[in-house]
């Protein structure tokens, strides 16, 4: 086992080099730098900024120097926990990512939990009661919840909130709750704006899900061994879940890997329309002002996230299913 | 049952037996295919859907940016039916809220306009080919419309818009598979089948894409797209960035099928018989594993489809005066606009229902591409 996560982790090395160059090359894909956009947003404001003034600056942040040498200090900061500056906010990347990013992961893996607790079960009964009106049902709207993308969701959900309940359900917290000392309350109405979200961001996710826990228990279910259990005389209810369930389940853990990058995907895309302080609004923002170094850390730690989830997903995997460690 | 009935009776089940086994492989296909009854539907939607968007120029009342300055914001409204005067709309009456100073509108049920078929309006080129100025229905004067969907913030009527945006929408998706097709099985198939060094590289190279969230990276690189480039090279531009990705998926399934391929009897033989390597790709390889090209491809659209919109939506797809689902919904992006004006979520339902027919369709789809299975 151990040489397994050894072997993934080296493995991971040189992927990630690749990744954080051409993360780097992409975030410098735009036309022109900070200083030309920050110049064309004061020029529309009615001010301006000389070229004087801009080549003093650009010298300034190093914007001058050629690209080799700005992505190795950019890289080389990352060994120090250092990612850069950000010219926009001017402040530290780091000051600036680290919640977000972790609010970005913490709906991610909230929603991953629903996923699971919701799309299991459901699985399972649809497998038990194959063709049934409840099955025939379910898939229905399996099918349903994988077309509905997570920002049509969330606009749904802004809907509800509106003509359901008549309160504004966008950011972290209610009206008023922002500020206030944490409490009980305070916690269960953040509690309150996270679910919600994450359900939303799981409901592809369940879909899937459901779709192939059905498949693998049936597959499952239609072995020699299961019919020898039941003719011991075993009760269904443990036929099904102490034998069918616990194999049955090794695809799910496998797709795990897969859901990842659309949990990350989703979260920043919900995180706008919700404007839920995740790396969305801001790292939509760093790529229009071009404020390179926060986007190129949030894209590359987007990145990094998805790999490590991965590894996790491998990880489970291996210890699960003893055949994936030998090969 | 005589011993004589019994064997011709045998027969006959055997001779049942083998036509099935005579039927082509794509035959075969096509009778487990048209067993789904979803997937059916899945693809009549489809079908429905494209010939929608051939014809979109004709069956919208209004052109995409035809204004209504004097209904901005204007509510849906109600088709009746009379059995006398036949289908008509009530005229709106504006009123201005002397509070909010918001413009509501009102229908007056004293005055009744006829909707009638086939009417002369804004010109048009249908399918960008053939000059016409008729459209499917509509009202007539020209001071007031006929808004099934509710008018938008500049008084455009949302239904034609949702219309006409599907253009963009189910094209981008269907130019973006085809895209990815082309990259994706050239560069699947002969990563698997030559293997060793070649095969390695794609891989590193396929693992390096996926290692990015996709959505995160579409924006990276359509933000990069200069803002003064012209619609249709933003277009294209688009559908580029998004098959930059999606191959990727194409080309893993494809290796996977073709390294076990490349062990069959069949490929040995035209080897053998002197075959080059292109030639035993795309005459022997390509066709044996097109059916399972044909699903992956299905299965993609809905991805390119929420794509785009999600991109338009997020101000970094496709941007005005180009019209797509996605650059619908930015007007619906604030909670005042859905507070006020939620029938601006309208091409919502387009998005949700496109995707909802490419799944179904590719779903059974994938069953009957394995027809050997039960």
């Amino acid at each position: 086992m151990i040489t397994f996560v050894a072997r993934r982790l080296l493995g991971m090395i040189p992927t990630l080099f690749l990744v954080s160059i051409l993360t780097f090359i992409i975030i410098q894909l735009p036309p022109g730098d900070f200083m030309t956009s920050l110049a064309a947003n004061l020029a529309s404001g009615g001010s301006g900024i000389d070229e004087g003034t801009m080549n003093v600056l650009r010298h300034q942040y190093g914007l001058d120097q050629p690209f080799a040498v700005q992505y190795l200090k950019w890289v080389g900061g990352f060994f120090r926990g250092d990612f850069g500056y950000s010219l926009e906010w001017r402040r530290p990347v780091r000051d600036l990512i680290l919640g977000r990013l972790g609010l970005t992961m913490a709906l991610s893996l909230i929603s991953l939990v629903v996923m699971w607790v919701i799309a299991v079960p459901i699985g399972i009964y649809s497998a038990t009661h194959q063709y049934s009106l409840g099955d025939n049902l379910l898939t229905l709207l399996g099918f349903l919840g994988l077309s509905l993308p997570d920002f049509l969701l969330g606009l749904v959900y802004l809907a509800i909130g509106i003509f359901g309940f008549g309160v504004s359900v966008m950011g972290l917290y209610s009206q008023g709750m922002e500020e206030a000392p944490w409490s009980a309350a305070k916690a269960l109405d953040l509690a309150n704006h996270l679910i919600w979200p994450a359900l939303i961001l799981g409901v592809g996710g369940i879909a899937q899900l459901m779709r192939i826990m059905r498949g693998s228990l049936l597959d499952v279910l239609g072995q020699q061994y299961i019919t020898t259990a039941r003719a011991k005389g075993l009760k269904e209810r443990v036929v099904v879940n102490k034998y069918a369930v616990r194999v049955a389940i090794n695809p799910l853990v496998s797709v795990m890997g897969m859901q990842l990058p659309q949990l990350i995907s989703g979260a920043t895309v919900l995180g706008i329309v919700l404007s839920l302080p995740t790396t969305g609004p801001m790292f939509t923002r760093a790529l229009q002002s071009q404020d390179m170094y926060l986007a190129g850390s949030f894209l590359l730690f987007l990145s990094l996230m998805l790999m490590a989830g991965n590894l996790l997903a491998d990880i489970a995997l291996a210890w699960i299913d003893p055949r994936i460690r030998l090969e | 049952m005589s011993a004589y009935e019994a064997q011709m009776d045998e027969l006959a089940s055997r001779a049942e037996e083998e036509s099935r086994f005579a039927l082509s492989q794509w035959q075969l296909m096509w009778r487990k295919f048209v067993r789904s009854r979803t997937a059916i539907i899945g693809g009549a939607m489809i079908l429905l859907f494209y010939v929608a968007a051939l014809l979109a120029d004709f069956l919208s009342p209004y052109g995409a940016n035809q204004r209504f300055v004097q209904f901005l914001y204007a509510p849906p409204q109600a088709l009746h039916v009379d059995l006398r005067q036949g289908v008509y709309i009530h005229a709106l009456t504006r009123k201005v809220d002397q509070e909010t100073l918001l413009t509501t509108y009102a229908p007056d049920p004293t005055q009744r306009i006829p909707v009638r078929l086939l009417v002369h309006g804004e010109p048009y080129k249908l399918a960008g080919l053939i000059p016409s100025d008729v459209h499917l229905f509509g009202i007539d004067g020209k001071d007031m419309g006929v808004f099934l969907f509710g008018t938008d913030r500049q008084g455009r009527d949302v239904l034609s818009r949702a219309l006409i945006g599907g253009q963009m929408s189910l094209t981008i998706g269907l130019v973006g598979v085809a895209l990815s097709l082309i990259i994706g099985s050239v560069l699947g198939v002969t990563s698997g089948y030559f293997g060793g060094q070649i095969d390695n590289i794609m891989q590193r190279l396929i693992e390096v894409i996926r290692s990015f969230p996709s959505i995160p990276l579409w924006m990276a690189l359509t933000a990069a797209l200069p803002q003064h480039w012209p619609p249709e090279r933003v277009y294209f531009a688009i559908t580029v960035i998004l098959s930059l990705i999606g191959w990727t998926w194409l080309a893993r399934q494809l290796r996977g099928k073709v390294l076990a391929l490349r062990e069959e009897e069949f490929v040995a033989a035209a080897q053998l018989a002197g075959a080059s390597d292109a030639w035993v790709i795309f005459r022997h390889l390509i066709p044996a594993v097109l059916g399972h090209i044909i699903v992956v491809a299905t299965l993609a659209m809905p991805s390119m489809i929420l794509a785009e919109s999600a991109l338009s939506f997020l101000n970094l797809g496709l941007r005005p005066p180009l019209v797509s689902w996605g650059v619908l919904l930015q007007e619906a992006q604030n909670l005042e606009s859905i507070r006020h004006y939620p029938w601006l979520l309208a091409p919502a339902a387009f998005i949700a229902a496109a995707v909802l027919a490419f799944n179904f369709f590719g779903d059974g789809l994938r069953d009957a591409a394995d027809p050997y299975t039960q």
